[in-house]
């Protein structure tokens, strides 16, 4: 057991973020912890940046992080996770998917996409350890590219001390009971990701 | 057995156990699931109502039958109901009434900040604020015992925060109030229950005297309570901002203040005693210090935690630093040297909003507009939308623009939703003042923005049940409208030409755009393709606006993925070169 453990999961309305907090937030129940979580809803889900915060620990207060003291960020999406630089400190450990999403203003040619070296030097600059996790593309080998969020948990869940079992029980209950088969599997692709296993 | 609920979901649960036998709502983030939530419980009736006022007069009238209801609500919803609380608040209840209350600082999903806890002053009702999820759950049952006991409306206030923050509930049916099976019978009372001047006079004296015990009350509630610590700094809070405080202040001695109107005024002069330095934690408006300082009572407030914005823990520990509050200083850190550019919500390929803004566009409109997800038509590229303000304006606004006169292509424009909610009214001014405005209707058949909940247009009920769609067309006409027109708003010139007719035709006319909410239908079309030989890059379809259509070095590419195939680019583009693969 830590005394807690604060992730930040960043990404795009409609990636999927809620679910995979969802899974975060029940795992760390399972593993003991008191825990917390926060997201947004509304009008930003229609393709605008999201966040969900989740906290484990012996006794949480606030639903909320503060600043400089989160432990992960998965960034489910490079631009996403970048604004999240404020939160980091030199123990946190970064996870970025590394799928770019354009946002109106790049689309229409007005905006630059940063380049992924500087979302990088950015992210881990400030972190302890930094990780590009090849989430999406190994997503759409498994034919649904709507599975990178699992991929990423499976990713995370390789440093975390808590029986892949619970995550596996978990993930079988929170989503849908035709797509559990294919959710572990991408859990077990995203576990395997870490190196040297 | 403990179990992670969100606050809105506890907020339903509390109901369940507290035997309330009647839900009513009208969407509105970050409020909506609690409702929704009531109406998975098989002992509770639970409706979408069309407005706020109409849910809470429902609400009203089941309390009047003696059975226990809620409302819920988000903040500008209250704006609605106002005027049905200050009636309740006068003629008391009988079973008991909750009315739940979301506000949202920091305009997470809202066109306002406004804090709530002005109106249970000013209705002079009492209002409970749980600090989570637990407590949220307790809370509904204290509010109708509350209600029940002193013959009031009770409101709680929840924000943004504790309804969409996921902690944990302890769930125990065991000491669940059973919902009476019998019939209820309207008990008559006159003078309790007509507000002609002569017993309103009345009841004002009641209201005054009962809120006179309700300050007693609030001396002694549990959920008023002192957490002892170092009384070298004394906090009063509430709500989520408590767990804010504890974070910030861990060993600070701590009023934590279940129960914030009537405010327990001797319980605070102690407190104030006990510690050296008082201060006052509250987001949004100065309720709590207003009342201390009229106590005469030295306190830190809002010259160090601002008035406007959400809090959260690092804003607390930055202000009072800064105010010498803390010794320790927060943690250094920055945000991202480099440039992120911004990611506004959008319109979701395939809506078909988009279609109509378009066209809209082209014929240079100025829209009167509304709240809903067609809003986001007034973002770039298509910036076709001129006004938003609250929901129903669009109509009524128009209609004075025209009035005066403004000759510049005014239509008005609201969605089903809101057309339901309070756009009919400003339609009915319209027919019957001999106005001449152009309005057009977005019926994507359901709530969209809110999270797709069902509404009188939608043919089903909340709780599932099929019921007589009712339809815009023919309301509108029932109300005379003879210029009454429907359309595909992804037929962009039939759009253009009824809209251009209905407004030089210098009476009032009626635009129905319909096309159901792609998101809700998940209807998919094959994705067209560019011509790379064919495109010069020359724009057009960038205006409007549609996610998957990416601007390349030579020609526009379109994201297989994000395109859900409604054409609509196809159509707009003046050279062909992006097809409707049927057309290859
Ligand atoms: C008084 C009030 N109640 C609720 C809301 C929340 N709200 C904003 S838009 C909207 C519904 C819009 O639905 P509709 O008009 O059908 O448009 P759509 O989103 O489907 O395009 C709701 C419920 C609000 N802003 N104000």
């Amino acid at each position: 057991m830590y005394n807690k453990i604060d992730f930040i999961i960043a990404g795009v309305g409609g990636q999927g973020t809620i679910l995979a907090s969802d899974i975060l937030v029940e795992v760390g129940l399972h593993a003991g912890y008191d825990v917390k979580k926060s997201e947004v809803h509304g009008m930003s889900q229609r393709g605008g940046g999201v966040e969900s915060q989740v906290r484990w620990g012996e006794r949480v207060y606030s639903p909320l992080i503060e600043k400089g003291k989160a432990d992960y960020l998965l960034g489910f999406e490079m631009l996403e996770a970048a604004r999240w630089t404020e939160y980091l400190n030199p123990s946190s450990v970064v996870y970025v998917n590394r799928h770019k999403m354009y946002p109106p203003s790049v689309t229409t040619g007005q905006a630059e996409y940063p380049a992924e070296t500087a979302i990088e030097h950015e992210l881990s600059s400030r972190a302890g350890r930094y990780e590009w996790v090849d989430a999406m593309a190994a997503a759409k080998e498994l034919g649904n590219p709507a599975l990178a969020g699992v991929i990423m948990l499976g990713r995370l869940s390789a440093d975390l001390d808590v029986e892949p079992e619970t995550w596996l029980k978990v993930i079988a209950e929170l989503v849908p009971a035709k797509l559990v088969e294919l959710n572990k599997k991408a859990f077990i692709t995203g576990r395997k990701m870490k190196k040297g296993v | 057995m403990k179990k992670l609920l969100t606050g809105n979901e506890a907020f339903a649960y509390g109901a369940y156990l507290a035997g309330v036998q009647l839900a009513a709502a009208y969407p509105g983030t970050p409020s909506t699931e609690i409702v929704k939530n009531c109406a998975t419980y098989d002992t509770i009736f639970a409706e979408w109502s069309p407005n706020e006022k109409v849910s809470l007069d429902v609400a009203t009238g089941a309390a009047y039958a003696g059975r226990r209801a809620l409302c819920a609500m988000k903040h500008v919803g209250m704006n609605v109901a106002a005027d049905s609380l200050f009636s309740a608040s006068y003629t008391g209840v009988k079973g008991g009434l909750v009315i739940i209350n979301a506000d949202d600082p920091g305009m997470h999903s809202s066109q306002n900040e406004q804090d709530n806890r002005n109106y249970a002053k000013f209705a002079r009702v009492p209002m409970l604020e749980p600090a989570d999820s637990e407590e949220a759950k307790n809370f509904v049952g204290i509010a109708l015992e509350m209600s029940e006991q002193y013959d009031t409306p009770v409101i709680i206030r929840t924000t943004t925060r504790l309804s969409h923050s996921r902690t944990l509930v302890e769930m125990d049916d065991s000491k669940r109030v059973i919902p009476s099976a019998e019939t209820p019978a309207y008990e008559r009372n006159i003078p309790k229950y007509v507000m002609v001047p002569a017993n309103a006079r009345r009841r004002h004296p009641v209201v005054e005297e009962r809120l006179q015990k309700l300050a007693a009350l609030a001396e002694t509630i549990e959920i008023n309570k002192i957490e002892p610590g170092d009384d070298e700094i004394g906090i009063i809070t509430s709500g989520v901002i408590y767990q804010y405080a504890k974070e910030v202040f861990p060993t600070a001695t701590i009023l934590k203040l279940g129960m914030v109107w009537p405010l327990p005024k001797q319980m605070i002069l102690d407190f104030a005693k006990r510690v050296k330095k008082l201060v006052i934690i509250e987001e949004l408006d100065p309720i709590f210090e207003d009342f201390i300082r009229l106590l005469g009572l030295p306190c830190v407030g809002k010259e160090v935690y601002p008035i406007e914005g959400e809090f959260n823990p690092s804003l607390i520990r930055e202000v009072s630093y800064k105010a010498g509050l803390l010794k320790e200083q927060p943690p250094t850190v920055s945000t991202a040297d480099i440039e992120l550019p911004i990611r506004p919500p959008m319109l979701c390929p395939g809506c078909g909003h988009r279609g109509l803004f378009y066209a809209l566009k082209r014929l240079d409109a100025t829209v009167f507009g509304d709240i809903g997800c067609y809003t986001l038509g007034a973002s770039p590229p298509l910036a076709a939308m001129h006004t938003t303000t609250c929901m129903g304006a669009g109509f009524g606004v128009v209609h004075g623009v025209d009035k005066m006169g403004v000759t510049d292509r005014t239509v008005g424009l609201l969605g089903d939703s809101t057309f339901f909610h309070s756009g009919i009214h400003p339609m009915i001014d319209i027919l019957y003042n001999s106005g001449t405005s152009t309005l057009v209707i977005t019926d994507n058949r359901t709530t969209a923005m809110t999270g797709h909940q069902d509404n009188p247009g939608s043919g089903k009920t909340l709780l599932g049940e099929p019921a007589e769609r009712m339809d815009i067309e023919t309301v509108v006409r029932g109300l005379g409208a003879k210029r009454v027109d429907v359309v595909n708003p992804y037929e962009v010139d039939q759009v253009m030409k009824v809209v251009k007719e209905g407004i030089e035709s210098g009476e009032p006319s009626v635009v129905i755009a319909r096309y159901p909410c792609v998101l809700q239908t998940k209807e998919k079309h094959p994705v067209p393709t560019v011509d790379t030989e064919t495109c010069n890059n020359c724009g057009t379809c960038l205006k409007i606006g549609c996610p998957p259509i990416v601007k390349g070095e030579n020609h526009v590419a379109i994201d297989n993925i994000l395109c859900n195939g409604c054409g609509l680019c196809v159509t707009v583009c003046p050279f062909n070169a992006i097809k409707k693969p049927e057309e290859q």
